[in-house]
């Protein structure tokens, strides 16, 4: 069960909307840090891996936004806030494949509408309000000692 | 195959990891669409691509991918080469092209990270 004590580690990183040289690297130091934590390799890949797909969303689409990371004994929580042009229909976005992607986005080997559908895929519990013209919120938790079905 | 083996086998030039070569590789995964090698790709594989911008190292970090191969003649960014030093990525660059360097990894034995996608998640 989440409880707000036993907090092992936080912190909160921001992300530049738009800047496509540095997309990424909030992911690798979060990675970095879950690995020193000594959390088992898959649970440090997965949480990586949202962090990843958040952090490029923000990247491609917001004008700024944060990425919070919460280490509990049981859980990693990955939250990323941004003020953007927010999601229309959500129910359409988490669809794998639909995409509403620039060329620039494409160019680096994005937009292919996998997002949303990998980071449903790969955490545990995936929640996501988005307002349109305000911005888009996203919230995964990646659990520590539960294995996901398939094999990550 | 060790990352020796198949720098000789496509005659690759080694630009990042020289120090890794000893590394043993046994499964594979091409893409030019990084959100597909996130979606498919599994830890310790080779990352086939023909995109050359520093998402592919991210990428390869993300997800604990053992090395990258740079297919049909295409050169990293200086930036890219930078991060793959900094985060200890190795990339390969061959002059075959992604078909001919898969086929000749497979001939090898090295097999495909995955036979098949599951068909929901394959596209929408």
């Amino acid at each position: 069960m989440p409880q707000d004590d036993g907090i092992i580690y936080q912190n909160s990183f921001p992300v530049e909307g738009g800047n496509f040289e540095t997309a990424g690297q909030v992911s690798s130091q979060i990675k970095a840090i879950l690995k020193s934590l000594n959390l088992p390799k898959e649970v440090v890949r997965r949480a990586a891996l949202v962090a990843y797909e958040s952090e490029i969303n923000i990247v491609s689409y917001a004008t700024q936004g944060e990425i919070k990371v919460v280490v509990r004994p049981a859980e990693v929580v990955v939250e990323a806030n941004d003020v953007g042009p927010g999601i229309e229909d959500i129910e359409l976005a988490m669809q794998a494949g639909y995409s509403t992607a620039n060329e620039k986005i494409r160019e680096m080997g994005f937009g292919a509408g996998m997002g949303l559908f990998n980071i449903n895929t790969y955490s545990d519990i995936f929640h996501i309000t988005s307002e349109v013209g305000r911005g888009t919120y996203l919230k995964m938790v990646v659990k520590i000692n539960e294995k996901k079905e398939h094999e990550t | 195959m060790t990352l020796r083996e198949i720098k000789e086998l496509l005659e690759a030039e080694v630009l990042v990891g020289h120090s890794q070569l000893d590394r043993e590789i046994t499964t594979a995964f091409g893409a030019d669409l990084m959100s597909d090698v996130l979606a498919f790709a599994k830890p310790g594989s080779l990352l086939l691509t023909g995109l050359t911008n520093p998402q592919v190292v991210r990428t390869a970090d993300v997800l604990d991918i053992a090395a990258i191969l740079m297919v049909r003649g295409k050169r990293p960014t200086p930036e890219t080469i930078r991060l793959a030093e900094e985060l200890g990525i190795p990339i390969l660059a061959t002059k075959y092209i992604l078909f001919e360097s898969a086929g000749r990894l497979y001939s090898k034995g090295i097999r495909g990270c995955m036979e098949k996608v599951e068909s929901d998640r394959a596209t929408g």
